[in-house]
C-alpha cells in the first residue's frame, strides 16, 4: 500500500504517523465505548433487580423496528468500509458514492427511529409527558432508559453523518490513498454500529416471547 | 472487497439467528445467546471493518483495554446486585 501523504511535525516515518493516527482514534473511541457501557450497567441493574418486569416492559418495543434498524446499520458499516477500500485503491467515484449509500442508509435508520418514537408518543410509552401511562415503575424506569440510550446513540449517528458527509463532499478525501479521513470517519461509524448491536439485545429481545 | 462483502453475509446472518432464537422457549438462556450474538457481531466489525488484523499491537491493546474495563465495570455490578439477597437485605 503506497503511502503517499505528507509528514507532519513531530513524525519523521509515515507508518509511525499513521499509527499515532489510527491509536487517537481507537482511544477515543475506546472512551465512547465507556460512556455507554455506563448506560448498559445501569439497564443490567434493572434487569437483575427486576427481570420480569424488565421483560415485560421491553415486550411493549416493536422487535421488527429494531431488527431493521440493526439490518440497516450493519449494512451502512459496510457501506463505510467499501469506501475505506475504494478509496485506497484508488477509486475516489465509488468511495464517493459508497460514503453517499452509507449516509441514505443512516438517515433511513434516523425515519425509523422517528417513527418508533412517535408510536411510542401515542402508546403513552413516553416518560414525563401527560399522556405516560406505565404498568410498573420498572416499566418507567426501562422506557427512561430507552430513550436516554437511543437518544444518545442517535446523536453519535448524526455526528456520523456529519463525518461522513464531510468526508464524501471532500475531493481530497476521497483521492487520498491512505484514506485518513474516510478511515477515521469510518471507524467511528463502525462504532455507533457496535453499540447499536448492544442495545439491540438490551432494548428489543427481551420482550420477545 | 469480497472479504467485506462475506463479512456482511455473516452479519446478517448472526442478525437471523438472533432473531430466531428470541422467539425459541430458551429459558434462562435466552440473554446468554442474544449477547453472545452481538459480542460476535462486534468482534466481526472490529476484526475486519475496523482493520483491526491488520492493525499493530499498541490500537490492539488500546481497543481490548476499553473490553477489558467494561467488563470490570459489569461484572462488579452484577457481583453487588446478584448477591444482595444473600445477606437479606
Amino acid at each position: 500500500m503506497p503511502e503517499q501523504r505528507a509528514l507532519h511535525e513531530p513524525f519523521h516515518q509515515p507508518a509511525r504517523q499513521r499509527e499515532a493516527d489510527r491509536l487517537g482514534m481507537i482511544v477515543f473511541l475506546a472512551s465512547e465505548a465507556m460512556l455507554f457501557g455506563g448506560l448498559f450497567a445501569a439497564a443490567m441493574a434493572l434487569r437483575l433487580l427486576h427481570p420480569v418486569e424488565y421483560v415485560a416492559a421491553s415486550g411493549h418495543l416493536k422487535l421488527w423496528l429494531g431488527t431493521a434498524n440493526t439490518a440497516i446499520l450493519l449494512t451502512s458499516s459496510l457501506m463505510a468500509a467499501v469506501a475505506v477500500e475504494a478509496a485506497r485503491s484508488g477509486s475516489p467515484r465509488l468511495a464517493g458514492w459508497s460514503l453517499g449509500s452509507a449516509i441514505i442508509l443512516a438517515l433511513l435508520f434516523l425515519g425509523i427511529k422517528g417513527y418508533e418514537y412517535l408510536g411510542e408518543y401515542r402508546e403513552g410509552l413516553v416518560p414525563g409527558l401527560a399522556n405516560a401511562h406505565f404498568g410498573t415503575r420498572t416499566q418507567q424506569l426501562f422506557m427512561n432508559f430507552y430513550f436516554v440510550s437511543t437518544g444518545l446513540h442517535g446523536v453519535h449517528v448524526m455526528v456520523g453523518i456529519g463525518l461522513l458527509g464531510v468526508s464524501a463532499l471532500s475531493r481530497a478525501a476521497r483521492e487520498d490513498r491512505a484514506a485518513v479521513l474516510i478511515g477515521n470517519a469510518a471507524l467511528y461509524w463502525h462504532l455507533v454500529d457496535i453499540i447499536w448491536l448492544f442495545l439491540y439485545p438490551t432494548l428489543y429481545l427481551p420482550g420477545v416471547s | 472487497m469480497i472479504r467485506l462483502v462475506l463479512v456482511s453475509a455473516a452479519l446478517m446472518l448472526l442478525l437471523a439467528v438472533t432473531v430466531v432464537a428470541a422467539h425459541l422457549p430458551l429459558g434462562p438462556a435466552k440473554p446468554w445467546i442474544a449477547y453472545g450474538i452481538a459480542f460476535a457481531k462486534a468482534t466481526l466489525i472490529l476484526w475486519f471493518f475496523m482493520e483491526m488484523r491488520s492493525e499493530g499491537a499498541t490500537a490492539r491493546l488500546a481497543m481490548v483495554a476499553a473490553g477489558v474495563w467494561l467488563l470490570m465495570m459489569l461484572t462488579l455490578t452484577a457481583a453487588d446486585y446478584l448477591t444482595r439477597s444473600w445477606i437479606g437485605g
